[in-house]
This record gives structure tokens, sequence and C-alpha cells, in this order.
């Protein structure tokens, strides 16, 4: 599947988007797997309950199931209007 | 109704003259522009999902006050104070659904639509009040 990210959660781990393989189920799962395996990520243990996602596009939650799942964001919670 | 995404400024009587163009059942029109306050900042988006986003917000806003029209647009990169960021118009036979449907849509994109606030070198924060606000239509 392909990560992208967005705004602090792009701009910390310097990483605006790249393919990835995981085991993970959810996409709660995904986030965790990546902050401890990737050094650029770890820093964003402590601010992992503000992150938010979207699979495909669409916002979802921390239990949403990554299956079929081409696409997943991770980014800030959002601040337009 | 249509939504945008785009860098341009926007015309508000362009566009509010584009809701009612052809139309005799429009008895309100209703329109939210929102202004960069405190600026230069500079506006990120998520490209592939933003217009999308507008779109469902549109939608369901049309559906929810049986809207005649409305116009949704959103802008992004580099804003200077007093520039316009955004534009929720709307067109119905009657006020109260014109009032409810602005408000409705600028709470629902200011917590759904996939947009970032760089200010000053630093991240804005989302403000609890906005999901407050957004919990308040359910």
């Amino acid at each position: 599947m392909k990560i992208v990210t967005f705004a602090w959660v792009r701009t910390q781990t310097g990483e605006p988007e790249f393919d990835h393989t995981t085991e993970a189920q959810t996409v709660g799962e995904l986030l965790t797997e990546l902050i401890s395996t990737r050094p650029n990520w770890a820093g964003l243990g402590e601010r992992q309950a503000a992150i938010r996602c979207a699979l495909d596009q669409t916002m979802a939650g921390p239990e949403a199931s990554l299956k079929g799942v081409r696409e997943v964001a991770f980014f800030p919670p959002v601040t337009g209007g | 109704m249509s939504a945008a995404v785009q860098r341009e400024d926007f015309d508000l009587s362009t566009e509010v003259a584009a809701l009612c163009a052809g139309r005799s059942d429009v008895g309100a029109v209703c329109s939210f522009i929102g202004v960069v306050r405190d600026g230069p900042l500079t506006l990120e988006h998520y490209p592939a999902m933003t217009l999308k986003s507008l779109e469902q917000i549109a939608s369901a806003a049309q559906t929810r006050f049986s809207l005649l029209n409305l116009r949704i647009i959103h802008r992004f990169g580099a804003l200077e104070a007093g520039e316009q960021i955004v534009l929720a118009a709307v067109a119905s036979r009657h006020r109260q659904a014109a009032f409810e449907a602005a408000a409705y849509i600028m709470d629902h994109l200011k917590s759904r639509a996939p947009f970032w606030k760089l200010e000053g070198g630093t991240w804005v924060q989302a403000r609890e009040s906005d999901a407050l606000a957004l919990r308040a239509w359910d």
C-alpha cells in the first residue's frame, strides 16, 4: 500500500509518501507499527493519539480495517476554513 | 451544485449570480466567506481527497436542507492577511434553510475537509470548539 502524510506528520517524519507492506489488520495497528519500526516516525509516539487517518481518501477511525486499502494517509486534525 | 479547490481568488458577486442564473424559485441566498486573520499563512491540502470531501459535504447539505443550489470554494497555497480563503454560498426557497445550510457546510468543512494551516513556521492547532460544532448537527 501507499502511505502519505500531511502537515506536521509530514514535516516531522520527512516522508511525504512511500510504499509499505504490512501484516497490520487495522489502521491503528499500522500507525503503531510505523512509529515503532521507522526511525523517522519514533518521535511521533507521544502525539500518536492526535494523529488522524484516511483510507483511500475517506476519513477513518483507528479500528478501521486495512483490507483492500491502497492508500493510507496520516495527518493532524484538519484546520481549514 | 458544485465545489472547487483552487489557488486563485474568487468573486462573490459572480458566484451568487451563477447560483441564481436562470431560476425563478430562489427566495434566499446566504453566503459565508472565511478570511485570513493574522496572516500570512500557507494552506496545505490532500489533493486526492479534498474535492471529494467538499462534494460529500455539499451533497449532504443539499439533501438535508432541500437546497436549490450551492457552491463551495476553498483556496490553498500562500495567502496574505485579509485574503479570502473559503466560500460557502447556498440558494433555497426560504431563509431558514439558507442560514442553517451555510453554517452546516462550514461546521463540516472545519472538521472534515483535509486542509492544514501553516502560520509563521508553525502548524495551526485544531480547536476543540470546531469538533463540538460538528457534533451539534448529529
